[in-house]
């Protein structure tokens, strides 16, 4: 019951909304935001009475000749992703509230939309139920992109949909393929069947799998869509796309492709790490050289989401571990920055680096949120991005030392580059475009405020999350062996 | 049986009702006529059984496909408006014509005897030969007409001889006893004519379902039609082909399977790799759903390559999934271009389209899960259509094929995007669009049934 809530709740809201179309856009946005706080109130609530030892399980008949069932399950990984959506989705509605998107009960209907399919997501233990979720996810986050984004958005969001759509399909013959080989559809049960089938065969599901969740995160060289679409996208898009939706990828590869083609893991695990690191060393050079603040937060996501590949590609306990908490930790801080690129943009109208400068002399407030949250994406000891890192670090210097050395690459290179937008925009001497600089006030600071404190939090007390995941991780390395 | 008894009736009715001075009482007259065929379509559910003298056989899947094709209809004429826009046009005529048809396309869902098959077939298609060329002042019209009887007339006279070669071979005409001899061991090889036969059967009904290579009158039939009748073509011309495709060879040829599935498959893909990459290209929104409709019957040829128990339900739920869409789609098509006259034609380009959201947001949103649908995106009923078929195909381990399927997919969703992107990112030009009821309760139900079918497809999978 408590699985089915979480995906009816932002749906109900979602219809609310879309039935409530006349309605003046306060009133949207307090559906909106009590919809999803009250998604949020149960993710906590399971999150505080979880017990990994009885899961939470749904199952209802789908599709009865066929034997594909929607059957929900939150395990400890689940059980992260879920309460990190339920996290995240109150703090996107809520950065939207200085500004007036037209049509916004759509717009918000979008939003929750795209919440009940990521719940979906990562509850699910059908391979087809799955599938469902996961492109139907992308549909409510291409319409706020190309409808309320940029003057390119239509051509820029296009690509991206095809692009993804087009990785998906290849997931979709794999997922066919295992199904009828399993006659099942069940996701725990294809585990077994999966080791029957043969080398060849496995890496071939290996690329399809791969190519599908490396199109999401991005990795190299799957990522052209990914800046563009980023920087083009409204804001609340863009945080859906690279908080959340790149986290599918992730988790995909942790579920679906570790256990279901393990043989294949193991043949071609090793190029896929060597994309994956590629693509992160390629996206901290490019973000350094970046003028563009949101572009170079983009590109700063790229080359956390290689890491993270390489890390479950690894097929270790630290490495899967690493990518769950780095997974949380990315999405919490990469909502948290491009919403002070928003902030920034509102008030000052550029994004451009170069033209900023002398923030902090007005804004002490915004000053210290924006420094809390860049040394969590730094990795900086005591936030939340030092213990995922060092655990991705880890899993993958045991797999491969040169690889590990070069991707230890990143410490430094994502230091320069936050360090540098920081300082570009914040320091310095203040010019005419920043001259008049609000500090962020209300509903920004109720967006800042719960981020800066689980980039502390999670900091600190790391084990809260990596206790939860544990045992799911260790029953998915199991399924390896 | 009882709808074609109804329809013969009712169609001679609908004759004579365009003898009264007041031609509206033709639209609800006929779409009442259809909805009493549909309702007593069902009396015979669950009751399969031989009729006139093993001419026609009701199964429970026959039924389900002449529900479709009169699902379709009703939906189809209550979008026509009663064709009294045209003070030329003899509507009565035309509903009839449509009655008639329709009593054609059910013989070809549940034919039992190849005569039936023939006729069923012929009456369809002379039908539509006439609908096609109904906007008698329009040169593209009279062109595609003409076009579409010549071909047409050609496949069907291939049909007629495959169907004599394969009483040659089997002395029969009843598909059941074709079946028994089939599966009788014989020392001897089989006569040549049986594979000539069911390849000429085979062509002819591809032909009217437009898969390649036999597709090549239908961009131009689908454009110069008007674009009620092209509707008409697309989904019941198709859903009937289909049933009769399937019906051929799961009763007659199932035996010979090895014999006709490399013929299937390489049409399957032919139709799929021409169609979709042909569409990219296209600036009109008609001609590029003529290609989509080549596509879907790559398709459908998919779950035929797969033949086995669950076929049947596939194509059925393929059928109806394909043809609420594409009511949908052409329904907003008809709205959108009435009012922009090129060459005293409705402008059917794909610009037509362009701030559809702005001037009557339902219309954009019905435009919208149409073309997701067509493309097969997850929410809707095209997409669990593409999931059977690709199940199916994969089920005698196509694999291959599959990913050619897939391949073209995604080319699909390239061009089905094209007109959501024209209705909500474009900017259009011109004044709002107002909707009669009529047309906001047809494309509100096949827009709510491509969500529903998308988000619980057992409901019509569950009653085969």
């Amino acid at each position: 019951m408590l699985a089915l809530t979480l995906i009816l709740i932002p749906l109900i809201g979602s219809l609310l909304l879309l039935l409530l179309k006349g309605s003046n856009i306060g009133t949207s946005k307090n559906v909106a935001i009590v919809t999803s706080l009250a998604t949020f109130v149960i993710a906590i609530y399971a999150f505080a009475t979880f017990n990994a030892q009885s899961p939470i399980e749904v199952k209802y008949s789908w599709m009865k000749d066929l034997n594909i069932n929607f059957h929900l399950s939150i395990d400890g990984i689940s059980l992260l992703m879920v309460t990190l959506t339920a996290f995240l989705v109150p703090l996107i509605i809520l950065s939207t509230y200085k500004h007036s998107y037209k049509n916004h009960a759509s717009f918000y209907a979008l939003i929750l939309f795209a919440e009940t399919a990521l719940m979906g997501v990562f509850m699910a233990r059908d391979i087809f139920l799955f599938y469902f979720f996961f492109e139907a996810a992308l549909i409510p986050v291409y319409f706020i992109a190309a409808i309320w984004g940029g003057k390119d958005a239509p051509r820029i969001t296009f690509k991206m949909f095809v692009y993804t759509i087009f990785g998906s399909l290849f997931m979709l013959v794999a997922l066919v393929y295992l199904y009828i080989k399993g006659a099942t559809a069940d996701i725990q049960q294809l585990y077994t069947t999966a080791k029957m089938i043969s080398p060849t065969n496995q890496g071939l599901l290996f690329w399809a799998f791969f190519i599908a969740f490396a199109i999401k995160m991005p990795v190299l060289p799957f990522h052209t869509w990914q800046p563009d679409a980023y920087s083009e996208s409204p804001t609340p898009a863009t945080m859906l796309l690279s908080g959340l939706l790149s986290k599918m990828g992730v988790y995909g590869l942790i579920r679906i492709m570790l256990p279901l083609a393990p043989i294949g893991v193991a043949n071609w695990g090793l190029i896929g790490m060597i994309l994956s690191v590629a693509g992160l060393i390629y996206g901290s050079i490019i973000a350094i050289q970046q003028n563009n603040i949101k572009r170079l937060i983009a590109y700063s996501s790229f080359a956390h989401m290689g890491l993270m590949a390489a890390g479950v590609l690894s097929g270790t306990l630290n490495g899967i571990q690493g990518a769950l908490l780095q997974m949380v930790a990315h999405g919490i801080n990469a909502v948290g920055l491009f919403f002070i690129v928003k902030i920034i943009y509102d008030r000052t109208n550029t994004r451009d680096l170069s033209a900023l400068g002398g923030i902090t002399q007005k804004t002490p407030a915004l000053s210290i949120y924006f420094m809390i949250i860049m040394l969590g994406s730094v990795a900086l000891p005591l936030t939340n991005g030092f213990v995922g890192e060092f655990l991705l670090l880890k899993s993958v210097y045991d797999k491969n030392a040169w690889i590990g050395a070069i991707a230890g690459l990143t410490i430094i290179l994502g230091a320069v580059y936050m360090l540098r937008l920081m300082q570009r925009s914040m320091f310095g001497e203040s010019n005419e475009v920043t001259a008049k600089f609000k500090d962020v006030s209300g509903s920004e600071i109720a967006v800042l405020f719960p981020i800066a404190a689980m980039v502390l939090l999670m900091g600190f007390f790391p084990n809260i999350f990596l206790k939860i995941t544990e045992p799911a991780v260790n029953s998915i390395l199991q399924m390896i062996k | 049986m009882y709808p074609i008894l109804v329809l013969s009736v009712t169609g001679l009715v609908t004759l004579f009702l365009g003898f009264l001075k007041t031609k509206k009482i033709l639209l609800p007259a006929s779409l009442l006529f259809v909805a009493v065929a549909f309702l007593s379509n069902l009396i015979d559910w669950n009751k399969p059984g031989l009729y006139f003298y093993d001419m026609l056989e009701a199964s429970n899947l026959s039924i389900l496909f002449t529900s479709i094709i009169l699902l379709s209809a009703f939906l189809i004429i209550a979008l026509s408006k009663g064709f009294i826009d045209d003070e030329h046009a003899q509507p009565a005529e035309y509903f009839a014509i449509l009655q008639f048809s329709l009593v054609g396309a059910i013989m070809m869902t549940n034919f039992q005897n190849l005569i039936m098959l023939f006729i069923g077939v012929e009456i369809l298609s002379v039908s539509m030969y006439i609908l096609t060329g109904s906007d008698k002042r329009n040169i593209r019209g009279n062109e595609a007409a003409l076009k579409y009887f010549l071909m047409g007339a050609f496949a069907t006279g291939i049909m007629l001889f495959g169907i004599a070669m394969l009483y040659g071979a089997n002395y029969t005409f009843n598909i059941s006893d074709a079946r028994t001899l089939l599966l009788q061991p014989i020392t001897d090889v089989r006569p040549v004519f049986l594979y000539v036969g069911v390849t000429f059967l085979l062509i002819g009904l591809l032909f009217k379902v437009s898969a390649a290579p036999f597709h090549f009158w239908t961009p131009d039939v689908y454009e110069g039609a008007p674009t009620i009748f092209t509707t008409f073509m697309s989904t019941i011309v198709k859903t009937a082909g289909f049933a009769a495709i399937y019906r051929i060879l799961e009763v007659s040829f199932s035996p010979m399977y090895n014999f006709w599935w490399v013929m299937i498959i390489v049409m399957a893909i032919l139709s799929l790799l021409i169609s979709n990459i042909t569409a990219v290209a296209q600036s009109s929104f008609k001609r590029m759903l003529a290609f989509s409709s080549i596509s879907h019957a790559g398709y459908m040829l998919l779950a035929i390559v797969g033949l086995g128990n669950k076929t049947g339900s596939s194509i059925v739920f393929y059928s109806l999934a394909y043809s609420l869409a594409t009511i949908s789609a052409f329904g907003v098509l008809i709205i959108a271009s009435q009012e922009k006259l090129v060459d005293g034609r409705p402008d059917e380009n794909i610009s037509v389209l362009n701030g559809l959201a702005k001037k009557n947001p339902f219309l954009a949103a019905v435009l919208t899960v149409s073309m997701l649908s067509l493309a097969g995106i997850p929410l809707t009923a095209g997409f669990w259509g593409k999931f059977y078929v690709f199940a199916d195909a994969a089920s005698r381990g196509h694999i291959w094929l599959l990913v050619v399927a897939i391949l073209m997919s995604a080319v699909g969703i390239y061009y089905y995007f094209k007109p959501i992107i024209a209705a909500y990112m474009k900017e259009g030009e011109g004044e709002n669009i107002q909707l009669s009821s009529l047309y906001k309760i047809i494309l509100g139900l096949t827009t709510l049934g491509s969500i529903i079918l998308g988000l619980f497809p057992d409901l019509v999978r569950e009653l085969l």
